[in-house]
Formats: C-alpha cells, sequence, structure tokens
C-alpha cells in the first residue's frame, strides 16, 4: 500500500505526459488524412457501435518510398558522426578538467554550461553570421586572397553547429567518470613501468568506456532527431528525419505520416536507449 | 652498501609538514618497518621513494644511485598500494603479468613467470579470474606477486594487511615474512600497527612528525624506546618524570624510581616504565621502586588484565595482571613492585 503510494505520482506522470501522448500518436498513424480540423479522421468512429475506419496507408508510403528511408539513415548517419566529433572533442577537455586541481573543476564544468546560459536560436544566428558568403569568416579569407567559399548551407556548417549545440552533453558524464577515477591504479601502472601513454592506453582509457558509450549515446540519441540545426545551416539535400517530419506536419499537413515518422524514429532509438540504460545500471 | 639512503628529506603540503628532514637506511634484503600515526609522514616517505611526489629538499638513493629525476615507472622499485591497486578490468593473470609485459619480458617467460609467481601465493587456480571476484585476502595476495614478479630489489608496502581481517592478519603477516626471506628483497612497510611493526621486521623505523624518532631492532626499540614518543606508541609504556635526588634516585609521581645506573642529581629526567615490568605485591610496597594506590579499573585482555592504578598524586599507572589469579576489587589499595632494570631512562 506504501509502495503504491510512493509509485503513484511517477505513475500518473509517465501515464499522462508519456503513454498517452504515445497513444494518441499511434492512433493518428493510423488514421486517414482528411480535411478538418485536426487533418484527419480519427480511426475509430462511433456508427450505432465501435467502428474501425483507420487505415494503415501512411504507415504503407513510409515503407515503399525511398525518400523517407534514405531521411532515416541520413539522419543516423549525422547523428553517428556528430556523436563520434563530439566524443572526440569532448574526452581531452574531460580529462583536462578531471586533472585540473579540485578547485578549478566545477568553474571549469560552468563553462562547458555557459553556452546553456544563453538562447540557442541567436546561437545558431551567431554561426549563421560568421559562415554566410558576406560573413566574418568569409571576410577574413577575402582580406588573405582566398574564397568567398560557400561555407554556410553546407555539411561543414551542419556538423559545427550539431557540435556546438552538443558537446556538453559528451563532456559531462566524461569529466564525472574521469573526476571519479581512482588515481592509485595509475601510480600502479607507472610503478610497474608504464610510460604516461602506456598508462592512459591500458588502464586510463579502457576503464573510461563505459563512460564514453554514455557520452556517445547521450549525443546520438537527441541528435538523430534534430531539427532546427540542419534546417538553418545545413545544406538543403540534407533531409533529416526532423526537417521531414516537420514538412509533412506543418506544410503538407499530412498528420498520419508526420505521426508515422515520429515513432518509426522512436523504434529506430528504442536499441540505443536501453543499451544507455544498460550501461547506466553497470557504471 | 645500503639498499635505500634517504638523507634530509623534506616535504610539506601546503603549510603541513609531511617530512622535516629525514635520514634513514635500509639494509639489502632487510624488512623494515616505518612504523607512526597518522600525518607522522610514513606514506609520504613511500610516495617520495617510488617517485609520485617529489621532495622539496634532500636527497633518495637506490645502491648509491640518486633517484631524483627519474619518473615512477623509470625506478627499479615496486609499491603495493593500501587499496591494492589491481586493475579491475584485467585478470588476475594480466594483472601480475603487467609488469614484465612493460618490460618486454618474451610470451613465453612471461607466462612462466607469473605462474610461479601465483604458485608461490596458492593462487594457480584463480589466473582467470577477475580481481573483483576473489577475497580479499586472495587480492591482498595478488597485489603482493603483482609487485614481486618483477624482482625488485626493494619493495615498498603501504599497510599492506590494514584491509584484511584480524583473524587472517596474522596468517599473512608470517607469508609476508616467509615471502621476502625467499625472494631476498628489501621490503619497507608503512604500518600504524605496532604488533604488526613487532612482529614482522628485521628493524623498526619509528616516525614522529616527519622526523625519525628511533630506528632498530624491534626488542631493542620495545626494551629501550630512546623518546617519550617511542615509548608510548610501542606497547603503550607508563612514562614517569621527575627530579634526581642527592642520592641519584628520581623522585617522580610520589615514588622513589632507582635506576640500575646513577644519574646526575639535579638533572630532569623521565623514565619509561611497562605495564607488564609491574607487579602486585602482598603487603606494603618497597621504600624505591614501588608505590601505593588505588585500583581504579581493570579491562580483560584474555591473556591479562590491564589495570589502572592511581598513585596518591593523581598519576595513573597502566599494569598487566596475570590472568590466571583474580584481580583485586576495584577501589581496594594495591602495593606495586618493579625491578629497577624496568626502568628506561628517555631522551626526549
Amino acid at each position: 500500500m506504501r509502495r503504491l503510494f510512493i509509485l503513484l505520482p511517477p505513475m500518473l506522470w509517465l501515464l499522462l505526459l508519456v503513454a498517452a501522448p504515445l497513444g494518441i500518436l499511434g492512433l493518428i498513424a493510423f488514421a486517414e488524412a482528411g480535411p478538418g480540423v485536426p487533418p484527419f479522421i480519427p480511426p475509430l468512429g462511433w456508427a450505432g457501435g465501435p467502428v474501425w475506419q483507420g487505415s494503415s496507408e501512411s504507415i504503407g508510403t513510409l515503407l515503399a518510398d525511398p525518400y523517407y528511408l534514405e531521411a532515416f539513415l541520413r539522419s543516423l548517419l549525422t547523428a553517428f558522426v556528430t556523436a563520434a566529433l563530439c566524443l572526440l572533442l569532448a574526452y581531452p577537455m574531460a580529462l583536462g578538467i578531471a586533472g585540473a586541481r579540485p578547485p578549478w573543476r566545477i568553474p571549469l564544468l560552468l563553462l562547458v554550461l555557459l553556452p546553456f546560459w544563453t538562447g540557442f536560436l541567436p546561437r545558431l544566428g551567431a554561426w549563421i553570421g560568421l559562415l554566410r558568403d558576406g560573413g566574418w569568416v568569409n571576410g577574413m579569407l577575402g582580406a588573405m586572397g582566398i574564397g568567398p567559399l560557400r561555407l554556410l548551407y553546407s555539411d561543414l556548417a551542419l556538423y559545427l553547429g550539431m557540435v556546438h549545440a552538443y558537446l556538453p552533453f559528451a563532456v559531462l558524464p566524461l569529466a564525472t567518470a574521469l573526476m571519479r577515477r581512482d588515481l592509485a591504479l595509475e601510480e600502479a601502472a607507472a610503478d610497474l613501468g608504464a610510460g604516461p601513454w602506456v598508462v592512459f592506453r591500458s588502464v586510463t582509457l579502457p576503464l573510461s568506456l563505459p563512460a564514453a558509450a554514455s557520452a556517445f549515446l547521450l549525443v546520438f540519441i537527441p541528435a538523430a532527431g534534430e531539427f532546427v540545426i540542419p534546417e538553418l545551416l545545413g545544406p538543403p539535400e540534407a533531409q533529416l528525419v526532423g526537417r521531414v517530419l516537420w514538412g509533412e506536419f506543418f506544410q503538407n499537413r499530412d498528420w498520419p505520416l508526420a505521426a508515422g515518422l515520429a515513432l518509426a524514429l522512436l523504434v529506430l532509438l528504442l536499441p540505443p536507449i536501453l543499451l544507455f540504460q544498460r550501461l547506466g545500471r553497470r557504471g | 652498501m645500503a639498499l635505500l639512503t634517504v638523507q634530509g628529506l623534506a616535504k610539506r603540503f601546503g603549510v603541513a609538514r609531511a617530512l622535516d628532514g629525514l635520514d634513514l637506511e635500509v639494509r639489502p634484503g632487510e624488512f623494515l618497518a616505518l612504523l607512526g600515526g597518522s600525518g607522522s609522514g610514513k606514506s609520504t616517505l613511500l610516495r617520495l621513494v617510488a617517485g609520485f611526489e617529489q621532495p622539496d629538499a634532500g636527497r633518495i638513493l637506490l645502491e648509491g644511485a640518486d633517484l631524483a629525476g627519474l619518473p615512477p615507472h623509470r625506478r627499479p622499485v615496486s609499491m603495493m598500494f593500501q587499496s591494492y591497486a589491481l586493475f579491475p578490468h584485467l585478470s588476475v593473470f594480466d594483472n601480475v603479468a603487467y609488469g614484465l609485459r612493460r618490460e618486454g619480458v618474451a610470451r613465453a617467460e612471461t607466462a612462466q613467470r607469473v605462474a610461479e609467481a601465483l604458485a608461490m601465493v596458492g593462487l594457480e587456480a584463480l589466473g582467470g579470474r577477475k580481481p573483483q571476484q576473489l577475497s580479499g585476502g586472495q587480492r591482498q595476495r595478488v597485489a603482493l606477486v603483482r609487485a614481486l614478479v618483477k624482482r625488485p630489489r626493494l619493495l615498498l608496502l603501504d599497510e599492506p594487511l590494514a584491509a584484511l581481517d584480524a583473524g587472517l592478519r596474522e596468517r599473512t603477516g608470517f607469508e609476508l615474512r616467509a615471502l621476502q626471506r625467499r625472494t631476498g628483497a628489501g621490503f619497507v612497510m608503512v604500518t600504524h600497527d605496532q604488533a604488526e611493526a613487532l612482529a614482522l621486521a628485521d628493524r623498526i623505523a619509528v616516525l614522529e612528525a616527519g622526523r625519525l624518532a628511533q630506528c632498530g631492532p624491534p626488542a631493542e626499540l620495545y626494551e629501550r624506546p630512546a623518546t617519550r614518543f617511542v615509548a608510548r606508541f610501542l606497547g603503550a609504556a607508563n612514562v614517569l618524570e621527575g627530579r634526581v635526588a642527592a642520592d641519584g634516585a628520581v623522585e617522580a609521581a610520589g615514588c622513589r624510581l632507582l635506576l640500575p645506573h646513577g644519574r646526575a642529581p639535579g638533572e630532569i629526567l623521565a623514565v619509561a616504565l611497562r605495564p607488564e615490568r609491574i607487579r602486585l605485591l602482598p603487603g606494603a610496597p618497597p621504600a624505591a621502586n614501588g608505590a601505593a594506590g588505588v585500583l581504579r579499573d581493570l579491562a580483560y585482555r584474555g591473556d591479562a588484565w590491564m589495570a589502572l592504578v592511581a598513585l596518591p598524586d593523581g598519576t595513573e599507572l597502566r599494569v598487566a595482571l596475570p590472568a590466571g589469579a583474580a584481580p583485586p576489587e576495584l577501589g581496594s589499595p594495591v602495593a606495586l613492585g618493579w625491578a629497577a632494570e624496568a626502568l628506561v631512562p628517555l631522551a626526549g
């Protein structure tokens, strides 16, 4: 009874804010698009009794049209490259923060989080200002006799924006794990004859792999559904799931297809999320 | 030549002085215990010798060669950590092989030496396990052979028995001693446990506030402590202080202490008197080397009763009474006596 009482608030929260919306999303995905507000015919109707009037047409479209499959693959690739770049940049940062003297660690971590204190869109606007054809970077390149280069709306701009936005998610778990590591292990390795690089390769790195996997997935999972950065910085051909979904929902007003896309993304991201949970339990 | 020579070694952490001009020698093949309370600088000394910390002043010589400037991985000493510091991601075999692989020892020889090392401590069957699958005592032995497998001339041990259960500690101590004799390596063991130091070491160096208080064989330190600190730290001796009278006896705590050798009259002298050297006497105490007091408290130790006897001036003496006989009642008057040889004059 007491257990139930303790569990009730989170259960209610999950039911109202996760399960119910997901159910509605599922219903919309199996509805038929149609004129009206909202722009679909509810799949469960009433004509003297409950009547099924839904269709699996949007799911069929999703599977049949290679445009959507390509969007998924591109999204996963973009998320993978973003996560890998973030991991490569975050590891030395985290190592540096963990190696700093204790009074410096928290200020350094706060510096990593500093971008979160300003608006996300103004920061992307700043990138646009830097990268556009007549922007600062091209201005400087021009002064050196190079350019102008097409920097904005390119993969370069896309990844700059993605890494910029997601890097803190990779630094935080790595820095916490590296700060908590047992330095006696590294001293023992050095004592047994391992130089600094060998100590890192044979002790520090392998022991931080669970944290590195967490960092990777913490970037990969949200990056796979990212909409704003590809839209504002990326090349027009970078039709990622987030952009396609937005287009189906707001431009084509095809809610069933948009709902199907959202569900498919969720299904695709479920394995990495489960993996993340297992890593979390082990770490 | 000495195996390890430490000269004028000093190290401070902020304002705290961990070592304050320490001089020490370790002989080849010797088992030396560094004994001291927390903050006495004993662990700092190990870390300086291993190269994890840099001294502020002084020199560390290994077989005459100065170790200054050598990083830990180039120093021919091994260390066994208090936490054991076993690599959790490596098997027992790979943990022990780690040092040999860093040396570039051939694969077949590595396998053979690791197997021999594990057999030496009875763990030959557990090479495939991970450290977290071992018991505390097994982990301790893996840490020990991991440090020994490289055949160092000097092994540093930081509280090697502290993490073990009391029951296991004595047996493991004997094993440690046997292993030390077998390998012939010099062992320097840090401990805060005086019984451990007395039982295992060839010589004990007692550290107090970053300086060497006394260094010598266990029996010598126990029987003839040089300072109050050593007397109290080893075996918790009673320390009585007083002025030497005209006849050469020390007058302290209302008793007359007659030492085997006379002292100069007028000198202020501290004298150590071990609890087990004091006897309970029937009748009145002797005029010298005896005292009358009241039994204040009793603690049963199994092999003896530890009694607190209050002297007329308020001083409390610790007295070990044989466990065989029934002790006097609490609060009853008792007469104490001791031999002149039991009195050890202290220098400081």
